[in-house]
């Protein structure tokens, strides 16, 4: 019997698709992501948008607070350690968290090096705004892949960015003759073992969600469509004016992401979508994708 | 050329799809009732089972699929699957098809932490099955009609019960089409 292998770690993820994954900050707040469909939550002090207007050094969540959540909810969940914190995602493997998101939604710990995910046993789903940034997390031993997206600001412009970016560079990858794909690899500073995969089936070798920025039903079903297997939704159902409604209309709109008919009607009278936020007016410091390398 | 439907709502559909086209039968994604009138069997794939439950109410099919399984629609349900095929569940409240006569633990296995992959022995195969289970459910009680064709540790982990079976682990996951094989030939 053998646990924490490649293809359990990689399994779960495989069972989340087409679902989607909530920020959530209490027990309460985590029974009405199950209630409304979601295939898992993600533990989190504070979500997106809190932090980014609370600033400070954001960290892994505390035990207490995280154990609450799993002992409201049946389905898994998910908690985030700072980039590079080992210590951190050690912490949360002992709690049992589902899978460790190492995020840069928390301040890093490490600037330069990220956690070795394959000293755990349990999963981890890194960001990504490019394919070599994938790579580098699938040889790192992530087991999912998430675009980054620019979380906290309800605007999904980053999140279609980073997934146009991963789509276009992988069909760019197909194309190429076998004596290419070094140069490639070097260039996008990626595993050559792994550009070659890529090379030969067109797809990552790990499940791969949209996060970062997600706020309406239109948005998932947006991402859906640009071919992401699943969505992550931090500030966008708490920080609407109906976390209840949004919560269930964008899980119905991610199954039905196709069927405009079925996502205009869950669209219809949800009230206001979490307030939103220009890129354009971030500061270089305040843009959280650029965390990590 | 028999055709296969994968209940589509959420979850791993695109591997048993997979799986049951390289057995050489065509597989079709259910996802409204008008589907389940274009199928030979159907394959429940692994996914949140509350998920699967919630959107089967949501979106209508849950009667639908209760009277085709009723009508003896072949029915194979991995993990997620057994649960939503089930009569019951030990904790919590949630949408059941309660077609297979069997009382479901889910996460009986534990959290992601210990979940695992391990030879399998299955009554009727002559070579162990690889199988990989993930956050699995495990059969606390079995009804009189309900044949068990593994266990680990008198746990039910495969069951079948006339034109149904369950498995709390995944085949799609390892390619072994032996147990869709089953499900194909039952058509």
């Amino acid at each position: 019997m053998e646990k924490g292998t490649d293809r359990v770690k990689r399994g779960l993820a495989e069972m989340l698709k087409g679902g989607v994954i909530m920020d959530v900050v209490t027990p309460d707040e985590a029974k009405i992501a199950e209630e409304a469909g979601a295939v898992a939550v993600m533990a989190l002090e504070r979500v997106p948008a809190d932090i980014r207007k609370d600033g400070g050094v954001a960290r892994m969540s505390d035990p207490t607070m995280i154990e609450g959540i799993q002992a409201a909810v049946s389905i898994p969940v998910m908690a985030k350690c700072r980039i590079g914190h080992f210590a951190e995602a050690a912490v949360l493997q002992s709690l049992g968290i589902d899978y460790i998101d190492e995020s840069e939604v928390l301040t890093p710990a490490d600037d330069e090096h990220h956690v070795d995910k394959w000293a755990f046993t349990t999963p981890f789903v890194c960001g990504a705004r490019n394919l070599g940034e994938a790579l580098r997390r699938i040889g790192e031993g992530a087991a999912m892949i998430r675009t980054k997206g620019e979380a906290g600001t309800g605007n999904v412009v980053e999140a279609v960015r980073h997934m146009r970016t991963v789509t276009n560079e992988m069909r760019s990858l197909t194309t190429m003759g076998e004596e290419q794909l070094m140069s490639a690899a070097r260039d996008m500073g990626a595993p050559y073992d792994l550009v070659k995969e890529v090379a030969e089936t067109g797809k990552l070798p790990v499940v791969n969600f949209a996060a970062g920025g997600i706020a309406t039903p239109s948005d998932a079903a947006l991402m859906m469509g640009l071919g992401v297997d699943g969505v992550f939704v931090g500030s966008g159902v708490f920080k609407s004016s109906d976390p209840e409604g949004f919560a269930r209309a964008i899980v119905e709109a991610t199954t039905f992401w196709n069927e405009p008919e079925v996502v205009a009607k869950v669209s219809r009278g949800l009230g206001a979508a979490m307030p939103g936020l220009e890129i354009e007016t971030l500061s270089e410091s305040e843009q959280l994708a650029r965390r990590g390398w | 050329m028999s055709r296969v439907g994968v209940l589509a709502l959420q979850g791993d559909v695109r591997e048993h799809m997979r799986l049951l086209e390289q057995l050489g039968v065509d597989a079709l994604a259910v996802k409204k009732p008008g589907a389940l009138d274009q199928i030979d069997a159907l394959v429940i794939p692994g996914g949140e089972s509350t998920t699967i439950g919630k959107m089967s109410v949501r979106f209508g099919l849950l009667d639908p699929l209760r009277s085709a399984i009723r009508d003896g629609l072949p029915t194979y349900g991995t993990c997620a699957g057994m649960i939503f095929l089930a009569g019951a569940v030990t904790d919590g409240d949630q949408p059941l098809i309660g077609a297979l006569d069997v009382v479901v633990r889910r996460n009986a296995f534990g959290r992601q932490n210990e979940s695992f992959e391990a030879p399998l022995e299955i009554s009727g195969f002559e070579t162990p099955f690889h199988a990989v289970f993930i956050r699995a459910p495990w059969i606390e009680k079995v009804g009189g009609e309900v044949e068990v064709l593994s266990s680990i540790d008198d746990h039910p982990v495969f069951v079948r019960q006339g034109h149904l079976m369950a498995t709390s682990f995944h085949p799609e996951l390892t390619g072994d089409g032996r147990i869709h094989q089953m499900l194909i030939d039952s058509i």
